[in-house]
């Protein structure tokens, strides 16, 4: 046999045993479009369709409002603490477990990997354990007169626990795959550790790092449960956006609590986007480095 | 030195010490040391006091919703889940690409918005709920709300477990069992979806995991009723509400245990898949 590529036309091959009749498929396509719609398009529209049901003015009072404003900058703050801990753990985890063979490292990331299957509520419930007026430390606490229960250190705590495994196991698998023969030569080449870090493993796992640190974000600015168990839900000090989300309805204030939960929706769709954008980007970077 | 060698494979490469270090002094101080306090209160209670608390009507009742709620939730999303996977991964329709990146929503979206907008919608009155009025089906507010919510937060799950293996199947093993005389769906059911099958259940094990913690979204469309429509997690605040720390500690080390179980059959089952995926 010759190779000859021959054109085949796409009317041909969908006669192909392996292809589904058109009915089939439209059918197949629009059962999944259906239930997508129901239990994710039409809830994620209604979020902003119900923000900005009673008007502009009333939205942007809404997120505005010092409460909300207050809880937008905590927001901020307790992301600001906890995403960058967590990228240094992740970093020094994955450099760890990816770049050398030891034994029981097959139990550490099972270990890394635990906060993920903790129910939110458990993982603030742990931390009342360990520092509420009940807790172990709680009564030395108390007489220091220092606040983590029911104040701001509590609910980066809380947040840091949920966000644990997000970067870490983003990088361990990513730096797995890139073994460790650039690094060795780096080092026979003279480079200490931070300078083969910084110039060699880090080029190669930006996006990588980039995209689990997006989803750390994320995670740690809409973080409920956990925060809700420490938070003790001060307006305007320890009440943080989906917290504010959660008082405005309970007050059957609906719109506030749409226009607050816009902003966070936004968000999500950001992450997305970006999440998109970087998996591309690496989808590249990988055909390219096969290439060469 | 020695004894670190013994358990670390020589290596030129520098700062394992430090990394490892620090990944150990983080993780005991964030995860280890706080989770064992929930089991370090516990052991306190004497095994039938831990039993007591652990077993009474009300608790009980609250299993049953979490377990049944996200076992139905996590069924209906691994049917769902490889029907959006297959139309994802075969099939070309506008739109694609932004389904695709969607179907990510639940991981990035914010419980309490996912809550107070499934409320919204399947109240009675809401743009879902009122075809559902007529007929006397209430969903908000009652056991099906919260099998509404667990549904949309495990979406995900297995449509991203199944997608890549779904991608992998090599065309051959299709055009060979057409050309063997089997119809479309022979080869679906005896071909593609045993290769599919170890995926699909470890989606599901993720979705019923992540369903059985769950607080955020589930406690605004519940209507957190005792008997009928609480869940374990809001049992576990509502006795932390109520200063009694015993009672919601040992109702956590309930739920730590079966996350723990949970995990492990998860790991199997990633096992199992990536053996069938390596035949």
């Amino acid at each position: 046999m010759t190779a000859i590529a021959i054109p085949v036309p796409s009317r041909i091959r969908r006669t192909v045993g392996t292809d589904e009749p058109a009915w089939v498929r439209r059918t197949l396509i629009g059962l999944a479009l259906a239930f997508l719609t129901l239990f994710l398009f039409v809830p994620l529209i209604s979020v902003f369709y119900e923000a900005l049901k009673k008007g502009v003015d009333v939205y942007l009072a809404a997120i505005t409002e010092p409460d909300a404003v207050a809880a937008i900058q905590l927001t901020l703050t307790v992301a600001a603490i906890a995403v960058p801990l967590n990228l240094i753990f992740g970093i020094a985890a994955a450099w760890a477990i990816a770049k050398f063979e030891f034994r029981g490292k097959n139990l550490l990331i099972t270990l890394i990997d635990l906060p993920f299957s903790v129910s939110p509520v458990v993982s603030g419930l742990i931390y009342v354990l360990i520092f509420g007026l009940q807790g172990w430390l709680g009564p030395w606490l108390a007489e220091n007169d220092i606040k983590i229960i029911f104040a701001v250190p509590g609910i980066v705590l809380a947040t840091i626990f949920v966000t644990v495994p997000f970067i870490a196991r983003e990088l361990i698998p990513l730096m797995q795959a890139q073994g460790t023969e650039e690094e060795e030569a780096a080092v026979v080449l003279g480079a200490n550790g931070w300078q083969t870090f910084f110039r060699v493993t880090l080029p190669n796992v930006k996006w990588g790092l980039l995209y689990g640190t997006i989803l750390c974000n994320a995670r740690a600015m809409g973080e409920f449960g956990a925060v809700s168990v420490v938070s003790g839900h001060i307006r305007g000090s320890t009440n943080t956006l989906p917290l504010h989300v959660e008082i405005l309805y309970n007050e059957y204030n609906f719109a506030a609590a749409f226009a607050v939960a816009s902003l966070l929706a936004l968000l999500a769709l950001v992450t997305l986007a970006l999440k998109t954008f970087v998996e591309s980007r690496n989808k590249q970077y990988q055909e390219n480095a096969d290439e060469h | 030195m020695r004894k670190l060698h013994s358990f670390k494979q020589h290596s030129v490469l520098p700062g394992f010490n430090l990394a490892l270090g620090f990944t150990l002094v983080y993780l005991s101080l964030i995860v280890l040391i706080p989770l064992s306090a929930a089991f370090i209160r516990t052991s306190a209670l004497t095994w039938p006091e831990f039993w007591a608390v652990v077993t009474t009507p009300r608790v009980v009742a609250s299993y049953r919703l979490t377990f049944g709620a996200s076992f139905a939730a996590a069924l209906l999303n691994a049917i769902f889940g490889l029907l959006v996977a297959w139309v994802l991964v075969r099939y070309h329709f506008p739109g694609k690409r932004l389904v695709d990146a969607l179907v990510d929503l639940p991981f990035a979206l914010p419980t309490a918005v996912a809550g107070i907008a499934l409320t919204a919608l399947y109240a009675g009155n809401g743009w879902i709920g009122q075809f559902f009025e007529p007929l006397g089906i209430k969903i908000a507010f009652t056991p099906v709300g919260v099998f509404v919510a667990l549904t949309f937060i495990g979406l995900p799950f297995v449509v991203r477990t199944v997608q890549p293996v779904l991608e992998d199947i090599e065309s051959e093993l299709e055009e060979a069992a057409a050309t063997l005389g089997a119809t479309r769906l022979q080869t679906f059911s005896r071909v593609i979806f045993p290769t599919l099958f170890p995926a699909l259940m470890t989606g599901f094990a993720l979705a019923f995991a992540r369903a059985i913690g769950e607080y955020g979204s589930v406690i605004f469309i519940a209507g957190n009723m005792p008997m009928i429509s609480e869940i374990t997690p809001l049992l576990i605040i509502t006795k932390l509400e109520q200063y009694d720390y015993t009672g919601a500690t040992a109702l956590a080390v309930v739920m730590l245990v079966i996350s723990f179980v949970m995990l492990l059959i998860i790991n199997l089952l990633q096992w199992w898949s990536r053996r069938s995926a390596a035949i």
